[in-house]
């Protein structure tokens, strides 16, 4: 199915999802409420027409001061069998809960972990919902636009005298942190 | 001269003996390793110069080099690591990111392993063609050779 035939069958099948549909540079791209990501999953895995077999990626996008809700959940579906792609995205507050898909692809599990790890979104249901790159003592989701780039959070005191350097870009902004 | 150390017959011999018999321990952990392994290949040949065995216990090293990025999570295991091996020992830092961080300066990554453990000789480059890491080499055997090597660390003499 190309990305056009995809969105007519989507609109058509799965209408009370509430899908808001569009072609973005020759990719499908739905975009549906969080509540529904699950209902929707079900329904793209099972029916003969989807069969998306492959959660090929999980992420998550922060508009922090460009939008609200804050969080974009990004997921990538992909079809061994029919060879066709989607693009699934929902929108999320901060603090507001997405149903997990760890029932349906099993891949799911280390993709939450890691959006949880990074932007703080939490996944309702995950059965094993910690903290997957970052270490355990982490304060913090460091791919959230208001966590400093560079703020390290050493585990052992470093030893070695090291120079502070500090490089005002405007009145109070410090943006090299020692 | 400054750096300069006066050494006697003793240590000029157990200078000579300890710089071409470098047990390294690599402590790798990215891409760095592929020019480390080139290095250690038969091509550029560290054996030739006493260095060509790796021994993966620290009880067994004298020289840790450190090849690759560090990150904050790993840095308390370079340490332990430090820790562990027995006196003398060296440290090299192998590459731009081992040494300074290299091009990472994010909440990951250690901004060079100097800031917990101290280090003799600093490889630069990303990464460092096998002739530097050799030069790197040598110098630490340079190093090594003019050192003071107590038989008897008088500061652990009660």
């Amino acid at each position: 199915m190309s990305a056009e035939e995809l969105i007519s069958r989507l609109v058509t099948d799965l209408s009370d999802l509430g899908l808001v549909c569009r072609i973005d540079k020759g990719h499908a791209v739905a975009e549906v409420a969080p509540s529904r990501v699950a209902n929707l999953a079900s329904a793209l895995k099972s029916q003969a027409d989807f069969r998306f077999d492959m959660l090929m990626d999980l992420t998550a996008v922060d508009w922090l001061g460009k939008r609200s809700p804050r969080f974009d959940v990004v997921y990538h579906f992909y079809s061994t069998e029919h060879n066709h792609r989607l693009r699934v995205k929902a929108m999320v507050d901060e603090g507001a809960p997405v149903p997990t898909l760890t029932s349906l692809w099993p891949i799911a599990d280390w993709f939450e972990r890691e959006v949880w790890d990074l932007y703080g979104i939490r996944f309702s249901g995950h059965p094993n919902l910690k903290r997957i790159l970052m270490y355990e003592e982490f304060k913090g989701h460091p791919l959230r636009k208001d966590y400093p780039y560079d703020g390290r959070q050493p585990l052992i005191e470093e030893t070695w005298p090291v120079r502070r350097l500090q490089v005002k870009m405007k009145e109070g902004e410090v943006i090299h942190r020692p | 001269m400054p750096g300069m150390v006066a050494t006697n017959a003793i240590d000029r011999a157990l200078g000579w003996a300890r710089k071409y018999s470098i047990f390294m321990y690599p402590f790798v952990t990215a891409c760095c390793g592929m020019e480390y392994m080139s290095v250690a290949s038969s091509h550029y040949d560290i054996d030739r110069f006493g260095a060509g065995l790796p021994r993966f216990s620290p009880r067994q090293a004298d020289v840790l080099i450190v090849v690759g990025t560090v990150s904050q999570k790993i840095a308390p295991i370079l340490r332990r690591i430090y820790d562990q091996m027995a006196e003398p020992k060296w440290v090299i830092a192998f590459g731009a990111c081992a040494s300074v961080g290299g091009p990472y300066d994010n909440y990951a990554t250690l901004q060079g392993i100097d800031r917990i453990v101290p280090v003799d000789i600093y490889i630069p480059g990303c990464p460092p063609r096998p002739e530097m890491v050799l030069d790197g080499l040598m110098k630490l055997q340079q190093k090594i050779q003019e050192q003071k090597h107590p038989l008897v660390e008088l500061s652990n003499v009660g």
